[in-house]
């Protein structure tokens, strides 16, 4: 099953309440999966400094003195705000690849970079995981959130979504590929990096691998519904903006919700209930085979047929 | 009036109240409030009585109906009515996904649009659609009549039996062994009583009938390769 709910604001006086509405939602959406939980949450970023979400399972001791191991490897300064398992990194702009490097030696692992990309993802239930990050206290202009009942691959951190793609780019998915071992090997040998045996990873990489050769995100999505098979309904999130696609069969459900404060996204109905004016938004089912987006610059609900 | 409030009252008590209806009770009428897209909101009803939701539903709402009118004063979520036997549900926003699926009998009544697999399946049940349908409408439809008074989606009544569809729009495509089919004066004195049923105001002459062309019912030896 797997629960998705993706929240993208359009009123700014809402956007001290995102992390508060986000966790609200995911927990609605519990017992469509207990396996793991994550955030992605857009907020606000520093002109010349990027953010990158990093984790450890032993994060006493891998965090001890990060951030000056960082700043000495890198010659620049890097500063660090411990959540739990997970370090927010700030990091001047350009330098993320050098650090990812350093980190790798390591053993610590990047969930996310971008300016203003933060995930936090675990094992457990969204109401703990969202506790252990402190979710509900987070502001920001937009973010989408998981929790999972694993079919594909293994329950640990690393499986649990939003899966981070490019820079400030994140994708969840509910539904299962079916080819994403043949995938996964064309992608590798393209250079793409992919960590887990996890089907919806290689959904992340074969968007970031597309975005690389020059497509727009609308575009790669347009295109893995030519070359993803299986049952998908993703949301992903950009800098700015946020996307839903179906696959054409759309058997995993998808209920989207407007009004001028906000765009919503839930796998059911109820995950939308207790935002302000649900009473009169309005309520649609997203069109299978079709790519929907939200930007933060554009005009809204910019919606183009894909199929 | 019997009111209900589902946030305080909590769905199984719901339920259970609304199954101890017998056929002669006097609580004839009932509203729920608070539904917030509960799953299994008046399900397996037995009973002549009319519930009202106000609100949207979740998953299966109504599903296993038999007798009892279900008015839904807002969207309904997925499998809503599904295996429905007998009585009425009408739906005034949208369905979502495999509405009235496998239904025997009864009708369902949809005020805005249906979703895909609309009707999958359906051995008796009449659906009438004021909107759209989407795609795999009526797939393996064995009896019953699905009216759509907007257009339907890729692959109408795929592998159909004996159900009959009636749309007035267009239809996206036709589904394998679904083929349009001739509208006589049976056919649109039957269509103008499901319409006056479902209380929609639409001309039978408008529609288009499209059925079985009966070509999957028998095993071909040519395809014996295919197996």
């Amino acid at each position: 099953m797997c629960g998705i709910v993706g929240l993208f604001l359009k009123d700014k006086s809402l956007e001290p309440k995102l992390g508060k509405m986000l966790t609200e939602m995911l927990i609605t959406m519990t017992d469509r999966g207990p396996d793991s939980a994550g955030i992605a949450i857009y907020s606000e970023e520093t002109i010349g400094r990027a953010k990158m979400t990093v984790q450890s399972d032993a994060p006493e001791t891998a965090f001890k003195d990060l951030d000056t191991a960082l700043s000495e490897a890198i010659s620049a300064s890097v500063s660090m705000q411990v959540r739990s398992t997970h370090a927010i990194l700030d990091v001047p702009t350009g330098s993320t690849e050098d650090v990812r490097s350093e980190l790798t030696k390591l053993g610590i692992r990047v969930m996310s970079r971008g300016n203003n990309l933060e995930i936090y993802k675990e094992v457990g239930l969204p109401q703990d995981v969202a506790a252990q990050f402190d979710i509900t206290t987070m502001s920001g202009s937009h973010g989408i959130g998981h929790t999972r009942m694993a079919t594909e691959s293994a329950v640990t951190t690393m499986g649990a979504h939003p899966f981070n793609t490019g820079e400030d780019q994140c994708l969840v998915h509910n539904g299962s590929l079916s080819n994403h071992n043949s995938l996964r090997r064309k992608l590798r040998r393209e250079g793409i990096h992919i960590e887990t045996e996890n089907d919806t990873e290689v959904g992340a990489a074969y968007l970031t691998w597309q975005m690389q050769n020059g497509a727009t995100l609308g575009e790669a999505l347009t295109n893995s519904l030519d070359d993803l098979d299986g049952f998908f309904t993703f949301v992903v999130g950009t800098k700015d903006g946020f996307g839903v696609v179906r696959d054409p069969i759309a058997c995993k459900p998808a209920v989207m919700a407007e009004t001028k404060q906000y765009v919503a996204f839930g796998s059911e109905y109820r995950a939308l209930v207790n935002l302000p004016g649900i009473e009169d938004a309005r309520v649609w089912e997203p069109e299978p085979a079709t790519v929907y987006f939200w930007n933060h610059k554009e005009t809204p609900s910019a919606t183009e047929k894909a199929a | 009036m019997q009111k209900i409030d589902l946030s305080e009252t909590g769905l199984r008590a719901m339920n259970k109240m609304l199954h101890g209806q017998s056929e002669h009770t006097n609580q004839t009428t009932w509203e729920i409030v608070n539904p917030k897209g509960s799953h299994a909101i008046a399900c397996g009803l037995d009973a002549p009585i009319e519930v009202t939701v106000k609100g949207s539903t979740g998953y299966y709402c109504a599903g296993m109906n038999q007798q009892a009118t279900v008015n839904i004063h807002g969207s309904a979520g997925p499998g809503t009515g599904e295996n429905i036997m007998s009585g009425k549900i009408v739906i005034e926003g949208d369905a979502s996904q495999y509405l009235g699926a496998t239904g025997h009998g009864g009708m369902i009544v949809v005020k805005g649009n249906a979703s895909s697999r609309c009707g999958i399946s359906m051995k008796g049940v009449n659906i009438v659609v004021q909107g759209n349908v989407g795609h795999m409408s009526a797939f393996m439809g064995q009896s019953g009549n699905l009216v759509v008074c907007g257009d339907a989606g890729d692959a109408l009544g795929d592998s159909c039996y004996e159900a009959r569809f009636f749309i007035r729009g267009e239809v996206k495509s036709l589904g394998a062994d679904c083929e349009k089919k001739e509208m006589r004066e049976e056919h649109l004195a039957l269509l103008q009583q499901l319409l006056d049923e479902a209380g929609i105001d639409a001309d039978p002459t408008e529609f288009t009938r499209y059925g079985s062309a009966r070509t999957l019912y028998n095993f071909d030896v040519d395809n014996a390769g295919a197996y």
